[in-house]
Parts: structure tokens; C-alpha cells; sequence
């Protein structure tokens, strides 16, 4: 690895006297296939770059309508009759009809005609329902996405999520508490433990018990997150509920704990490989000064590689956030509350139980796919900051060695 | 003073004691944790693994105690899987090799690259679903069929098959096939590339015949580990291809299948009676437990040996 700046110079200075058009050099002029397959070579390694792309696009492109406000979740529309569809134009009709530009240009008539009647059934169904004055509101605008509202036979406005019914109701907060409440759970369960044992495993323990216990970990990080779920479901649910005797059996102290075995090997081996990367002259020095192993460790190497550590947490966060089927075998109802006792429904789980049961291009699945995009943003926005630090300290250690 | 100084001594030595306990009881106490869960699942799931479980199919009903089999779940698991090796190897070697061989490691460009590769590892697996939803089905399968079915018939490709789980989970694990091939590159001494260079061979010469070939222990690795991830992954293919049941086995990469972790899934949150299936449920988990520690335990061992070999030549 430190042998590697010192030859890519060399490669590059013995080219760089012929640097041409597009990189085109002399010496590879003579060589057409090398560099057609330097080329290919290239636009191969871009594809990583092009997949992070592509999943913001496609992701936010479903949300899209919901960002924007153009997605109508209103039980009741205003009616048409079939005289009245038919005068509509193509674009009218397809946002009538509820279509996407795909699926309208790959019909023909018949299919259309079709859909229309279709359409006209569902509204006359959804008229017998317009007597409730919630049934005209656009659930799916941000103001019922965010903000509390008082339903029909509700005592206070509230935040709910509730896609289900006549009204789907799409509060987004219960969601986002729920995501929160259970990683952060995880977190104070993940973070001592994990980080204790990496000080451990890096400075304190003989080497035959870090042989050991260091590919232990790495196989606990190998556990399928289906496996955790089934575990926390089939045997810690029980026990939990025998030790604290609360009454819901699924809530988010056992989701959090759950999902905590996950996130232990993350933080362990993040602050562990930013423990062993602080110089060992740094622990040499300290030992040669009288001080003990634990004082080397807790007062020399741990501030050296805090950075680091602190980004092993962040990334934690951003794995315990993203978690989903351990958080979908144990949650069940959405409930707006902090309560570590009652259940939790992050957002994760919510996408997973729920986009099966959607119609295609509908609200609920805009909405499904804007929760998506808001995950996809958060958790960028925690790996970029946690690379970052990372980045640094290791510039910095290196710098220093 | 020297008084105060033995005094401060022995409080170091307390202080050193309490904490390398304190720290290795918490060592100790993730160690149990593995090893409880390990235990747990082949305590009670050994008695119905059996090879007759493993070869059986689900055509006798999934619940069923004695019937009951997973064949079907290892096929559409090992089906995807190796769909989506195909295509995340090439691409990952490759762009590995862009990165260490080519490039200019401090370049902008690879800079962004591992942005990307650090970024992409980072996103949650169920955002990979939503991902072969709206890209894989929608978009790429939904233009096939325009473009190769007549009119009005139903989708082929549009709709969730092995290939588009496969492709989703291809672009999942890019970043750990990446990551493990670039060690290995880098670990290899300059002086091989050099001495190839000076003996008149070209770049690509040198890549192909000196650095691949030492690389290839790595590659395994990197392979290795992407499938241990993928094949114990359920959340992106819940709507990429996954399903419920199928009566028959997958015969072509349009059709859906039939997966063991999902099948952990259907057997924990959907059975009747959950008490009754248990041990169905235990020995089925097993299996996936099984074949994914199998997997890493070769990695971690491949790896092992890769980096004191690697020691020896420097």
C-alpha cells in the first residue's frame, strides 16, 4: 500500500511528455487495443458512480408527484360521466385515469375505454362514501403529511398513519419517532459495548484471544438480518416480556435490542481498524513513560483516534436506520409515541410490509417511494459524513507516522 | 513522596485492572451473545435437519411438520445468487483494477469513485427494493416489453423475476467485491509490476499475467463475501422477485422464485400457528445460517492465508 504513490508516479512520469487529445498518448497510439481497453476499463469502473446516480433518480422519480404536490389521494373526485371523459384531452384523461406516460402510450382503445368504465364504477362506489367531509382531502399534500389534523370521530387533531380503509391517512411523524426511537435504542445498547470491546480487542487483549475473538465478531457481522429478526421474535421477545412484564409483546425496546446485534460488529470493526491505525509508537511511547496499557490506551490512542470512533458511531446510525427485516418481524402498529414500551414502526418496516398491497403509480406507493427517498437522502448524507472523518484521521495518522 | 508515588501506582494498577476487566467482560459478553444465538438455532433446529427436509419440495403444504421440505427455497437462493455473481465479479474486478492500475490514487476521479462505492455500501437494503421497483421492473423490464411483446399481452419482464432480484442485489454487493479486489491489488509488491514493465511487457500484459493471477485469492474473497451477503439479504428482493409460493420450480430468469430467507420470513410473521411450526422454522433457519457462516468461515480463511502469503513476499 506504501509502495503505491511512488509507482503510479513513476507510470505516470514516464508518459507524461506525450499527453495528447482525450489522453490519447503516442505511445498508445501504437498500441490501439490497450487503450480501447483502458477505455472500456474506465466506463466499467464509472458504473459505480452511474448506480448511485440511478438510484437517486429512479427512487425520487417515483416520489416525485408527492414532492411536488401532484398526487391526489382524495377519496371523493368530482365525477364525470363517460360523455364528459370522452371530450377530455389524451392528457386530461391519462391524469384522470390516473396513468403514468408508459403505461397511456402502450394502451389502445379498447384498453382505454376500458379503464374508463372502470373508473366510473370506482367513483360511484366513492360516492356513497363523499358524506364524510374527510373524504375530499388530498392526504397525500404535504400539510397531512406533516402536520396533526383532527379526523372524523377523533377527539384532538393527530398525526396518523393509517394507508388503509376509505381515508388513507399518510402522517408521516409516527414513522419517523418510530425510526428514531428504535435506533436510538440500538445505539445505547450498541454503542459502550461495541466500543469497549474494540479498545479491548485492539490494546488490551493477548494476541491468541484476538485471534480468535476478532473473526467471531466478523461472522456475527455475517448473520443474516432475517436470522436476528426470527431470534428477537422466537426467543427475546419472550424473555424481555418475562423480565419487564409490559403488555405489548412487540415494541421497540425489543426492536432496538434487536436490531442492536446488528449494529455491534458495524461499530466494533470501524473503531477497531481506527484503534490499530494510530501509529504504534504512539502506545510504545506512553508504555516507556510508565504508564500502564489501559492508561496508553484511554489516554493516548483513544483521543488519536476519536475521530474515527465517532464515525464508527454515525455509520452505526446509519446501518440501525436503514435495518429493515429485523424491525419488520418485530413491530407491528404505527403509534405515535416516544414510549420504549410501546410498539414502534420505523420506516424501513413500513416500505417493506406495505408496498406489496399498493397499486402500482398510486398514492400509497408515491408516498411509500417519497419515505424511500427521505431514507436514501438521510443515510447519504451519515455515510458522507462519517467517510469524511474517516478520511481525515487517516491523513492525519499517516501524516504523523 | 515515594510513599505518594507507590499509593498512585497501585491506584494505576486498580484503575488498569478494573477497566482491561471491564472492557474484556464486554468482549466476552458479544462473544456469548454469537454463541447463545449459534446454539440456540442448531440446538432446536438439528433434530428436523435432515436430508430428506432438504430435498424435499413444498407440494404437500409449506406448514406441514413432516411434509414440509425447502428444496424449492436453496434453488431460487442459489438461482439469484449466481445470476447476480455473474454480473457483480466482472464489473467489480474491473473497476478495481481501474482504481489501483490505472488511475492516479489521488485523482478527483477516484476520489468520487469511492465516494460512491463508500455511499453505495452505505444505503439501506429495502432502498435497493424501491431501487429494482422503479429502475429493474419498471423502467428496464417495462421498455423490454414494449419493445418485444405484442400490444396488450401480458408483461414478461415488467414484473418482478430472478433477474431483476439478481441485478438489484448485483449492485448491492458491488461495493464489498470492489473493496476486498482492491486489498488484494495493492498488496501485491510494485517490484512484480515493475519487473514485468521492464521486461518489455505492456500494461495490459502485466495486469493480465503478473497482477491478475496474484489477485485471484482476493477476487475469491471478494466473491465469496458478496454471496454471503446477498444470499442471507431478503429486504431488496421482497418486491424483486420473491415469492410466497410457487408451485414449480423456476424455469426461466423471468419467472419469480421461491427464497429461503423470505420463507424465514413467512415461516415466523404468516404460519397459523406459529408454536406448531417451530421446529420447521428452526431447521429451515438453520439451513440459512448454515450456508452463509460456511461461506464467511471460507472468506475469513482464504483471506488469512492471502495476507500471510502476501507478508512473505515483501
Amino acid at each position: 500500500m506504501r509502495d503505491e504513490p511512488q509507482t503510479a508516479a513513476a507510470m505516470k512520469s514516464t508518459h507524461s511528455p506525450g499527453v495528447g487529445w482525450m489522453g490519447v498518448r503516442r505511445g498508445h497510439k501504437a498500441r490501439p487495443l490497450e487503450w480501447i481497453v483502458e477505455k472500456l476499463i474506465l466506463l466499467t469502473a464509472l458504473s459505480a458512480i452511474l448506480m448511485i446516480l440511478l438510484i437517486f433518480f429512479f427512487v425520487t422519480r417515483e416520489a416525485w408527484p408527492v414532492f411536488t404536490g401532484n398526487v391526489n389521494s382524495a377519496a371523493a373526485v368530482e365525477q364525470m360521466t363517460m360523455e364528459e371523459m370522452q371530450k377530455l384531452s389524451p392528457a386530461q384523461l391519462q391524469k384522470y385515469l390516473e396513468l403514468s406516460d408508459e403505461e397511456f402510450r402502450g394502451m389502445d382503445q379498447e384498453t382505454i375505454k376500458l379503464l374508463m368504465e372502470v373508473k366510473l364504477e370506482a367513483m360511484a362506489e366513492a360516492k356513497a362514501h363523499s358524506e364524510n367531509p374527510d373524504a375530499k382531502i388530498n392526504t397525500a399534500s404535504w400539510r397531512y403529511l406533516l402536520q396533526p389534523y383532527q379526523w372524523q370521530g377523533y377527539e384532538k387533531p393527530e398525526h396518523i398513519w393509517q394507508p388503509v380503509g376509505n381515508i388513507h391517512k399518510y402522517n408521516i411523524i409516527p414513522l419517523l419517532i418510530g425510526s428514531l426511537k428504535v435506533s436510538f435504542i440500538a445505539l445505547a445498547a450498541s454503542v459502550p459495548m461495541a466500543l469497549a470491546a474494540a479498545i479491548y480487542i485492539s490494546q488490551l487483549a493477548p494476541g491468541r484471544v484476538r485471534e480468535v475473538v476478532k473473526p467471531m465478531i466478523e461472522l456475527m457481522a455475517g448473520i443474516p438480518s432475517v436470522v436476528l429478526g426470527f431470534f428477537a421474535l422466537i426467543v427475546m421477545a419472550g424473555f424481555l416480556q418475562k423480565i419487564f412484564g409490559y403488555p405489548t409483546r412487540l415494541n421497540a425496546l425489543l426492536a432496538g435490542l434487536a436490531l442492536s446485534l446488528a449494529v455491534i460488529p458495524i461499530i466494533f470493526s470501524i473503531a477497531e481498524d481506527a484503534l490499530t491505525s494510530v501509529p504504534r509508537s504512539y502506545t510504545q511511547g506512553a508504555l516507556a513513560l510508565g504508564a500502564s496499557k489501559w492508561q496508553a490506551a484511554w489516554q493516548i490512542v483513544l483521543p488519536a483516534a476519536l475521530p474515527g470512533v465517532f464515525a464508527a458511531v454515525v455509520l452505526g446510525f446509519g446501518r440501525a436506520i436503514g435495518e429493515t427485516m429485523i424491525v419488520l418481524m418485530t413491530s407491528t402498529a404505527s403509534v405515535m409515541s416516544w414510549s420504549i414500551f410501546e410498539s414502534a414502526r420505523p420506516i424501513t418496516a413500513t416500505i417493506a410490509a406495505e408496498m406489496a398491497e399498493t397499486v402500482f403509480g398510486g398514492h400509497h406507493y408515491r408516498v411509500l417511494f417519497m419515505l424511500g427517498a427521505l431514507l436514501f437522502a438521510f443515510t447519504f448524507l451519515l455515510n458522507l459524513i462519517g467517510d469524511l472523518i474517516i478520511h481525515r484521521l487517516k491523513g492525519r495518522l499517516e501524516g504523523k507516522a | 513522596m515515594s510513599n505518594e508515588g507507590a499509593i498512585r501506582g497501585t491506584r494505576r494498577d486498580i484503575a488498569s485492572f478494573f477497566f482491561t476487566g471491564l472492557t474484556g467482560l464486554c468482549t466476552a459478553i458479544i462473544t456469548l451473545i454469537l454463541l447463545i444465538i449459534v446454539g440456540n438455532i442448531v440446538y432446536h433446529g438439528w433434530g428436523r435437519f435432515t436430508l430428506g427436509f432438504l430435498t424435499r419440495g413444498t407440494e404437500h403444504g409449506m406448514f406441514d411438520l413432516d411434509k414440509a421440505g425447502i428444496f424449492p427455497m436453496i434453488f431460487g437462493t442459489a438461482a439469484r445468487v449466481l445470476v447476480m455473481t455473474m454480473f457483480v465479479v466482472p464489473i467489480g474486478v474491473i473497476t478495481a483494477i481501474y482504481m489501483t492500475e490505472y488511475a492516479h490514487r489521488s485523482s478527483r476521479l477516484v476520489r468520487l469513485l469511492r465516494g460512491a462505492i463508500n455511499n453505495l455500501a452505505g444505503v439501506p437494503s429495502i432502498v435497493f427494493g424501491l431501487f429494482g421497483v422503479g429502475f429493474f421492473i419498471n423502467f428496464v423490464g417495462g421498455q423490454m416489453d414494449l419493445a418485444l411483446n405484442a400490444k396488450g399481452s401480458e408483461p414478461i419482464w415488467g414484473k418482478p423475476a430472478i433477474i431483476w432480484a439478481s441485478l438489484t442485489l448485483a449492485v448491492m454487493t458491488l461495493p464489498v467485491v470492489i473493496v476486498a479486489t482492491e486489498e488484494a491489488l495493492k498488496a501485491i509488491p510494485a517490484g512484480l509490476r515493475e519487473a514485468s514493465l521492464a521486461l518489455g511487457a505492456t500494461k495490459l500484459e502485466t495486469i493480465i499475467k503478473i497482477v491478475f493471477p496474484q489477485a485471484l485469492p482476493g477476487i475469491l474473497t471478494g466473491g465469496i463475501l458478496a454471496i454471503s451477503r446477498a444470499t442471507g439479504e431478503v429486504a431488496p428482493i421482497l418486491f424483486t422477485g420473491a415469492a410466497y409460493y410457487m408451485a414449480s420450480l423456476p424455469k426461466s430468469l423471468s419467472d419469480q422464485f421461491m427464497d429461503l430467507g423470505y420463507h424465514v420470513y413467512i415461516l415466523s410473521t404468516q404460519a397459523q400457528n406459529v408454536d406448531e411450526t417451530r421446529p420447521l422454522l428452526y431447521a429451515t433457519v438453520l439451513a440459512l445460517l448454515a450456508l452463509t457462516f460456511a461461506l464467511n468461515i471460507v472468506a475469513i480463511f482464504v483471506r488469512a492465508r492471502m495476507r500471510a502469503q502476501m507478508r512473505a513476499l515483501h
